[in-house]
């Protein structure tokens, strides 16, 4: 049955911008105060008020943009969207209408087949948002808190080009990565600094008419995005299919019973009477101001991706690994800078530096070793003067403890240094030769096995410190020599 | 009461006052020690309390304008005085004053206590000016006669049976009254200019964004501008220059320097000056205003100025525009007066939208409602385009013809208002009616640009007249020294 329809899916995704002040009012931002303590008479609309716009949320918007490929607009104008509700103090939300500062542009996805997709935007806009209403924490009472309200968000809007569930999910996905990449919005869909609202239609396989909208909200983890669009293309396909009409509607998705129940149904017609802001001068973006940001833009994760492959000349699997986040990726691009074992640089990385910040969850940003030790210790491994063993179990714990130390002090403190001097190992290896005449005999009748005896032999008299290939070869040089001994005897 | 004032008006108003010596003169007055300030500050309250039939005040901050009085009285001892030391000040009530209250003249306020100083406001304090109260008006700025107010109409010192002008009718009366020497008023479509001329005051409209509109409680963002009513030119450039230029808090306020309006209020200069025979013949207009302005035009002419007629079509699309689109900026404007956070709230209602409904329904007045109604009208889908676009687009034509206009002259003479002060309750079942008022006075208010109004004789009932005179936007200098000139001359 369902092959016989296609899905159409457009995102709407809110990023709340993580700066210090509110998009259009002077005080500080920061989640999870106590309710009503962030709030200046701007915020809370008291007559007499006007706003004020942040420059640093344009910056956020303008990078957004930038990474998105969007044509930047040049002179742009705040917008009033009116509508009651307790929790939006002025009665309207100032936001952008005709004139969004970003039109256009697209964002890579990754299909499940292994190609690049471009998700076509329609546009990214600065708005602010509204407050919170809180029903029934004090039984049978709304609360408000307004400290959220005049927050600067962004909103991304993608072109109905999405086709399934899994592609809103790479593409949303995709913003998160981007959106801390350029540390504009932290991402966290719990706390709802991002936001996705899903317009979900289906329609006949060759037809070409898109069928009846519906928007689904509240979904506040990205899985939960795909299975609210899941659903829901899997309920419009049921109302067709009993031959009833899709009703164009706001829908609320519940995580609980994975359904989405219709919402609002008394304001199918929304009219937010839209018109110019007049307290605010137009928003002019200079050529040097678009400039300036695209200067400092970072690399993003596609670059560091392609970069990490083509130069370090990595696998995909640990090139997606350390592109995940940008402060990895940094971390790793410094580390490849001070060591030319790239591979050996990403097994540390993902291996024992990545268990560490799990398991005391810290971001890499708090590592205590910085990219310079951590080449030192993989220099040590690669020119065998430690075991990986030896380095990853003994002197990495000592080092994160201890990072001031220094690699080399640690690991002579702690005597760590593979020997390799050949004259001891060679004193060593005679000794071995001398306490086992009857081991030696064997070998050279044949029992070449016996090899691994006598290194085990020589790696214990060293306390595990010899340099195994040194050790090798010279109690192989000491065989073979002993048996020509014996035969010119 | 009310007859007894019906029947000797005149005499009985001027008779109890106590007239204030111009602040132009006052300084030197405070510093010969001819007078105190104290003293001062006496007359206004004692004014504000024989006057108080007039219902110019609102609310009266007596105690704290004799202790800065007697703070002033000090400095003139120490013969440096502030720049506006005695000088005392009336703000409408639509200009936050810090931890006053402000109600816009509206229920919907009641009980809220301003935060914060409007800029213009706390320039002034900062030189010393003495805030004796706020002044009734027209809810939120609403209306021309000062009717609509919800602490009842303000009534024309000069008659008390007519009204001031409004929406600033309180603050025209309080300085007609020698209540104190300077009003700070607003004017969004003539709400300073037209109350100035029903009460033969000096009132000046200054350019949109001259002076900041942080802390003047919004009716229409776009037209509201700040205003100074005053007895004299002269107190209006001193008021101007210290109110007037940039501020953080205003977004939209113009940067360019503020002029030293006081130092350059001589005017030498023949004038270019444009008169619209459409105004002059308009049927509406009071033939004893006529008369005079064609007077006061022909005596330009004869001291040698070029005056000239000028055609101005649009004149009759001024007020449909304006109205358009005051309302749609008011509708949204006055949505945060919702009973949620402060100020008003029905107690009977239990749902949202019932709060919402009943709050707005009793808190608002009904001219309020009615613009309210009219601008979500016109801002709404399926008329947004034929109402608030169009309104727009003739908006701009209205202000390209003005500057059109600008580039051949210095200033645009036309009266005030088409009518002197009208009986109390003449127009208030007939809000169309009411909307004439406004005529002249909203032109300079889609266009932006500075407009004064200034006295220019009675009428046959020997009511004041209003003479208005524009100039091109951020023209005050210009405008005031012509002004004065013209006072001189008339």
């Amino acid at each position: 049955m369902r092959e016989k329809y296609t899905a159409v899916i457009g995102l709407e995704v809110h990023a709340q911008l993580s700066l210090q002040r509110k998009m259009f009012a002077p005080e500080v931002a920061a989640y999870g105060a106590l309710p009503n303590t962030q709030v200046s008479t701007v915020t809370l609309a008291h007559p007499g008020t006007l706003p004020r716009i942040n420059k640093q949320a344009v910056d956020c918007a303008i990078k957004m943009g930038l990474a998105c490929h969007s044509v930047i607009t040049r002179e742009s104008i705040f917008a009033r969207k009116s509508y009651f509700y307790p929790d939006l103090p002025k009665g309207y939300q100032i936001t952008q209408d005709k004139t969004p500062i970003c039109r256009e542009g697209y964002l890579t996805i990754d299909t499940p087949e292994g190609c690049e997709k471009h998700i076509a935007l329609e546009r990214i806009h600065l708005e602010e948002d509204a407050g919170k209403s809180l029903h029934d924490l004090v039984e049978g009472e709304t609360l408000l808190d307004f400290n959220r309200a005049g927050v600067a968000l962004i909103e991304i809007v993608t072109k109905p080009v999405l086709r399934t569930p899994v592609e809103a999910y790479s593409l949303l996905g995709e913003i998160r990565k981007l959106v801390r990449y350029l540390n504009i919005c932290d991402g966290n869909m719990e706390e709802g600094s991002l936001r996705c609202d899903a317009n979900v239609s289906v329609m006949l396989q060759d037809s070409s008419i898109f069928g009846k909208r519906v928007e689904v909200k509240n979904m506040n983890s990205m899985r939960h995005v795909q299975l609210a669009i899941e659903y829901e293309i899997g309920r419009q396909i049921a109302v067709l299919d009993r031959g009833d009409m899709v009703v164009s509607e706001t829908r609320s998705y519940n995580a609980a019973t994975n359904t989405t129940q219709p919402m609002r149904t008394k304001e199918l017609l929304k009219d937010y009477r839209y018109f110019p802001e007049p307290d605010l001068p137009p928003l002019v973006v200079s050529e040097r101001w678009i400039e300036g940001l695209r200067e400092s833009m970072p690399l993003l994760s596609r670059a560091y991706h392609k970069k990490f492959m083509d130069i370090y000349q990595l696998p995909a699997y640990d090139a997606t690994v350390l592109s995940e986040d940008r402060d990895t990726a940094l971390y790793f691009d410094e580390l490849c800078q001070l060591t030319k074992h790239y591979k050996a640089a990403s097994n540390w990385v993902m291996g024992p530096v990545r268990a560490y910040l799990n398991e005391l969850t810290l971001s890499i940003r708090t590592f205590p070793l910085p990219p310079l030790i951590l080449a030192e210790l993989i220099s040590l491994v690669e020119q065998g003067q430690l075991s990986f063993s030896t380095a990853s179990q003994k002197l990495y714990p000592a080092l994160l403890n201890q990072p001031e130390k220094g690699v080399w002090a640690l690991a002579r403190t702690l005597d760590l240094f593979q020997e390799s001097d050949t004259t001891k190992i060679q004193a060593l290896v005679d000794e071995v030769m001398a306490v086992y005449p009857d081991k030696i005999a064997a070998y050279r009748n044949g029992k070449k096995g016996i090899l691994g005896m006598l290194m085990g032999e020589v790696m214990k008299r060293s306390q595990g410190k010899v340099a195994p290939k040194v050790a090798n070869s010279l109690l192989l040089q000491s065989l073979e020599a002993t048996q020509d001994h014996g035969i010119v005897s | 009461m009310k007859k007894e004032f019906r029947r000797r008006p005149k005499e009985k108003n001027t008779d109890s006052l106590d007239k204030l010596p111009p602040f132009d003169q006052l300084q030197a007055l405070l510093q010969q020690g001819a007078i105190t300030c104290e003293d001062i500050v006496d007359r206004c309250l004692h004014n504000i309390a024989q006057g108080a039939y007039l219902n110019a005040f609102l609310r009266v901050y007596a105690e704290e304008a004799k202790q800065q009085a007697a703070t002033i009285d000090q400095m003139c001892q120490t013969n440096n005085l502030p720049e506006l030391a005695g000088m005392v000040v009336g703000l409408k009530d639509l200009l936050c004053y810090k931890d006053h209250p402000v109600q816009a003249a509206s229920k919907i306020l009641r009980g809220f206590v301003s935060q914060f100083s409007a800029t213009a406001v706390q320039r002034l304090v900062d030189k010393h000016a003495i805030i004796v109260g706020h002044q009734n008006c027209d809810q939120f700025g609403m209306g021309s006669s000062n009717e609509a107010s919800a602490f009842g109409p303000v009534r024309n010192a000069l008659d008390t049976t007519r009204v001031p002008g409004g929406s600033s009718g309180g603050s025209a009366v309080a300085v007609q009254a020698h209540m104190c020497h300077v009003s700070l008023g607003t004017d969004t479509g003539g709400s300073v200019r037209q109350p100035a001329a029903f009460c033969g005051l000096v009132g000046l409209k200054p350019t949109y964004a001259r002076i900041s509109r942080h802390g003047l409680i919004a009716y229409a963002s776009s037209f509201d501008t700040i205003g100074i009513l005053s007895r004299t030119i002269q107190t209006c450039a001193t008021v101007l220059e210290i109110i007037a230029g940039p501020d953080d808090f205003d977004s939209t306020v113009s940067h360019r320097p503020v002029p030293v309006y006081t130092a350059q209020l001589h005017f030498d200069k023949r004038a270019k000056v444009a008169y619209f025979p459409v105004a002059l013949e308009h049927p509406g207009l009071q033939p004893a205003i006529r008369k005079q302005t064609q007077a006061t035009l022909d005596t330009l002419l004869r001291a040698g100025h070029q005056v000239e007629a000028v055609d101005f079509p649009l004149l009759e699309y001024a007020l449909p525009t304006y109205y358009v689109l005051v309302n749609a900026e008011a509708s949204a404007n006055l949505a945060r007066f919702d009973g949620v956070r402060y100020g008003y709230r029905s107690s009977e209602s239990i749902t949202v939208a019932d709060m919402y409904q009943k709050t707005r329904t009793q808190g608002f007045g009904q001219e309020v409602q009615r613009r309210i109604l009219t601008g979500t009208f016109v801002l709404s889908a399926d008329y947004y385009e034929a109402w608030y676009v169009k309104a727009q687009q003739v908006r701009r034509l209205i202000k390209e013809k003005l500057e059109m206009i600008f580039a051949t002259y210095d200033f645009i003479v036309l009266p005030t208002t088409p009518t002197t002060a009208f009986k109390i309750g003449a127009y208030t079942q007939d809000p169309l009616a009411m909307y004439l008022a406004d005529l002249y006075t909203v032109p300079a208010s889609i266009a932006g640009i500075p407009s004064i109004s200034i006295p220019n004789g009675t009428d046959e009932n020997g009511l004041p007249i209003g003479l208005q005179v524009m100039a091109p936007a951020f023209g005050e200098a210009q405008l005031l020294a012509f002004a004065q000139y013209l006072t001189l001359l008339l």
